[in-house]
């Protein structure tokens, strides 16, 4: 144990210097048309920002088989639209939102990333989408010190991981949602015999790894678990080999089409009725509505943002300013797609974050966006904040769980703020 | 025992789904000679087809067969457009052709109707058939009734008929074929018709059991290329009987084999086509060619 604590220590340090070695050669703000600030903030980059504007720049998949995120990017600038017109910008700084298209192709998310950093000249990557394409272009941002702010993915890493500062996570992670399950369980069912399918790869193993340690100590037990990989045709005979395990709660964390998949063989087998958990990642309604909506009444999910069908926010002002807004400046987007409400909550997620920023810098963006404390946004579910810190790179930790019912979810029980309750989130 | 001849069962259901496909292929290769890597992307297609007649009021029974007709004319289409360019051109040349084809598809797919999954109605009632404590969805009954149907027909199509005896000419030598007056053009777009069609039905029969997406087929095609090869790839009866074994084989590998589990279980096809390729290339059913000295 000792020697390997000390080799780590070692491996650590050895990092450091490389780290610093590179710092020490490499200038960050070289390159043509790259701006450091004068006065308290003296030698800050300013690279992309002006008294009168701000450049940032975002990568999705508008295209390929993860093209249906290709909404989100809508609603930000949709958001960014009506701040600029009707708040005069972020303090002044009017927003321009510069959005290319990486196809979920982890090479292309790099080119685009630094045509978006050294052609465009932009301020900060505002959201790279997907864990592989986020992991092909941190090492990137963080060797020129631009902000990778809010990168919408689960993973884990973004929080726990202390060699790039300059990325940060937003939603809820795997391990957070995970927490959130086990605790309802803990709750409800505290001698469940749970079930699990899963994704083979990074997210599925995120989430598994996390509930395991979050039922450590309880009477929850882990009876079954079965993977699939994204390539097999279907997941029937996975949920075949669940159903013999006689478990009372299935946890199904697969992407969309698995999901239905899932969801349908537990519907078709009437002889085994676990309590099922699917998780945020294919918990859409179009995830749910092929499989029939009388087929998926019951089950379980936990969500973070407020959902633009639900009518307990019918008059909400949140809500009510976004459809309008939406509708105003991007008149073809359907304001019922969570995934514009998503990108309006990250949108507006920023804009707080920008405005608590003390330097309009990169690296004051950068100590904005690891000291929030307590933020509200709008459109996120009252009683849902954003909080880091030093030790805290995880800005929304908390999350409610839902039920389907009737043809849409429905929020129960109380917010589960899952730092509260299992303590910090750390690598290991 | 009751356990395991559920999952022969289920295994059943898994190899007709792949020996739908495996069909289309077999059909493919009889009358042009080649390996269509596209085929699953086209029976994808058609579905999405199928599923836009119905989105759009139409009856499902009413709806398959307007799918057929267009599958067919689109098969007929693309072997026009894209492959009479190539067509004297090498073997290899044309499979890569066809790969081109598998990704533009695909793209083309979700460019048209986007990359969420969509509800497709199943044509068979829901429920199982119960005897003896094992069970047998309706579904599954169905799928192996028309696999059966389909390889029937082709059987008579390929040894009953004039255009079987042309196309298998054809696919055999082009150049006598056309001396002796069969028309190889017509042929080799029949044949790609023709595949299209099955293909639509394979496409029909999976996308309310693996629901309809642009991938929907991109896993069914390396089991219907095992089941194939294992059964031979001119062979209808052969491609059922390897589908339903590849099916079989990975049920009982994934429940029963410890370390192969779901983890591994995608590395049976590619063992059946190894082994295949190794001790009787021509496959179970196919026949070996033969060059007169």
């Amino acid at each position: 144990m000792r020697l390997s604590a000390i080799g780590r220590t070692a491996v650590t340090a050895g990092l450091l210097l490389a780290a610093a070695a590179c710092g020490g050669r490499e200038d960050p703000g070289a390159g043509a048309g790259a701006t450091t600030a004068a006065g308290g903030c003296q030698g800050q980059q300013t690279t992309g920002i002006t008294d009168t504007g701000i450049k940032l720049g975002g990568i999705y998949p508008l295209s390929g088989p993860a093209s249906a995120y290709g909404a989100i990017p809508k609603g930000i600038k949709a958001y960014f639209d009506y701040v600029n017109a009707e708040q005069n910008g972020i303090g002044g700084r009017k927003v321009e939102f510069v959005v290319r298209d990486d196809g979920y192709q982890p090479p292309k998310a790099v080119e685009e990333a630094r045509r978006l950093v050294e052609q465009e000249q932009v301020f900060a990557l505002f959201q790279t989408l997907g864990t592989p394409s986020t992991t092909a272009t941190w090492d990137y941002a963080g060797q020129r010190k631009v902000p990778q702010v809010f990168v919408a993915t689960g993973a884990s890493k973004w929080g726990t991981d202390t060699r790039h500062p300059w990325t940060i996570g937003w939603q809820p992670n795997y391990v957070s949602e995970a927490r959130v399950y086990a605790q309802y369980l803990k709750q409800e069912r505290p001698d469940a015999k749970v079930a699990v399918l899963y994704q083979n790869d990074d997210f599925g193993k995120d989430l598994l790894g996390g509930f395991r340690k979050a039922i450590e100590g309880s009477g929850i037990t882990v009876v079954a678990e079965q993977s699939y990989e994204v390539s097999d045709p279907s997941v029937d005979p996975q949920m075949r080999n669940l159903a013999q395990s006689g478990a009372d709660v299935l946890l199904n964390v697969t992407t969309p089409r698995f999901g239905s998949q899932a969801l349908a063989a537990d519907a078709r087998n009437t002889k085994w009725n676990p309590l099922h958990i699917v998780n945020n990642v294919a918990a859409s309604i179009t995830v749910l509505r092929p499989v029939g909506f009388e087929n998926v009444q019951g089950v379980v999910s936990a969500t973070y943002y407020k959902d633009p069908v639900d009518p307990q926010w019918e008059n909400d002002p949140e809500m009510t300013l976004y459809r309008a807004k939406l509708k105003q400046y991007a008149p073809d987007a359907d304001p019922s797609v969570p995934y514009h409400a998503f990108g309006w909550a990250v949108a507006s997620s920023f804009h707080k974050t920008m405005e608590a920023a003390k330097c309009p810098t990169r690296e004051g963006l950068r100590d904005s966006m690891r000291n929030l404390s307590g933020v509200e946004v709008g459109m996120l579910l009252p009683g849902v904040t954003m909080s880091t810190g030093p030790d805290d790179g995880f800005p929304i930790e908390s999350m409610r769980l839902m039920r389907f019912k009737g043809e849409r979810w429905e929020l129960f029980g109380e917010v589960i703020d899952t730092r509260r309750e299992f303590g910090p989130l750390t690598a290991d | 025992m009751a356990g395991f001849l559920q999952q022969v069962i289920e295994g059943l259901g898994a190899g007709a789904i792949y020996a739908s496909l495996a069909l289309a292929l077999v059909l493919i290769h009889r009358f042009t000679g080649i390996v269509n890597f596209a085929q699953g992307e086209l029976a994808m297609f058609s579905t999405y087809v199928a599923w836009q007649f119905t989105a759009a009021g139409l009856p499902f029974w009413a709806a398959l067969p307007l799918t057929l007709a267009v599958s067919f004319a689109g098969g007929m289409l693309i072997e026009r457009v894209v492959i009479r360019p190539v067509e004297g051109a090498p073997e290899l040349t044309v499979v890569i052709v066809t790969v081109g084809l598998f990704i533009f598809v695909n793209a083309a797919a979700g460019w048209i109707w986007s990359f969420l999954i969509k509800d497709f109605p199943n044509p068979f009632p829901v429920g199982a058939v119960e005897a003896g404590g094992l069970t047998v969805s309706h579904s599954t009954l169905g799928v192996l009734a028309v696999v059966g149907a389909v390889m029937g027909l082709l059987y008579l199509l390929f040894r009953h008929t004039k255009v079987g005896l042309g196309m298998r000419a054809v696919a055999a030598d082009p150049v006598s074929a056309r001396l002796v007056g069969v028309r190889v053009g017509r042929t080799l777009a029949l044949g790609w018709g023709l595949a299209a069609t099955v293909g639509a039905v394979s496409g029909v029969l999976v996308a309310p059991l693996l629901f309809l997406e642009p991938n929907m087929m991109g896993g069914v095609l390396i089991y219907a290329f095992a089941a194939a090869t294992l059964g031979g790839f001119d062979s209808p009866g052969g491609a059922v009987v390897g589908g339903l074994v590849v099916g079989v084989a990975e049920t009982l590998a994934g429940a029963y084999v410890g370390f192969v589990g779901s983890d591994l279980k995608v590395g049976v096809p590619l063992a059946v086509i190894l082994c295949v390729l190794l001790l009787r290339p021509q496959g179970l059913f196919g026949r070996a060619a033969v060059e007169r000295a």
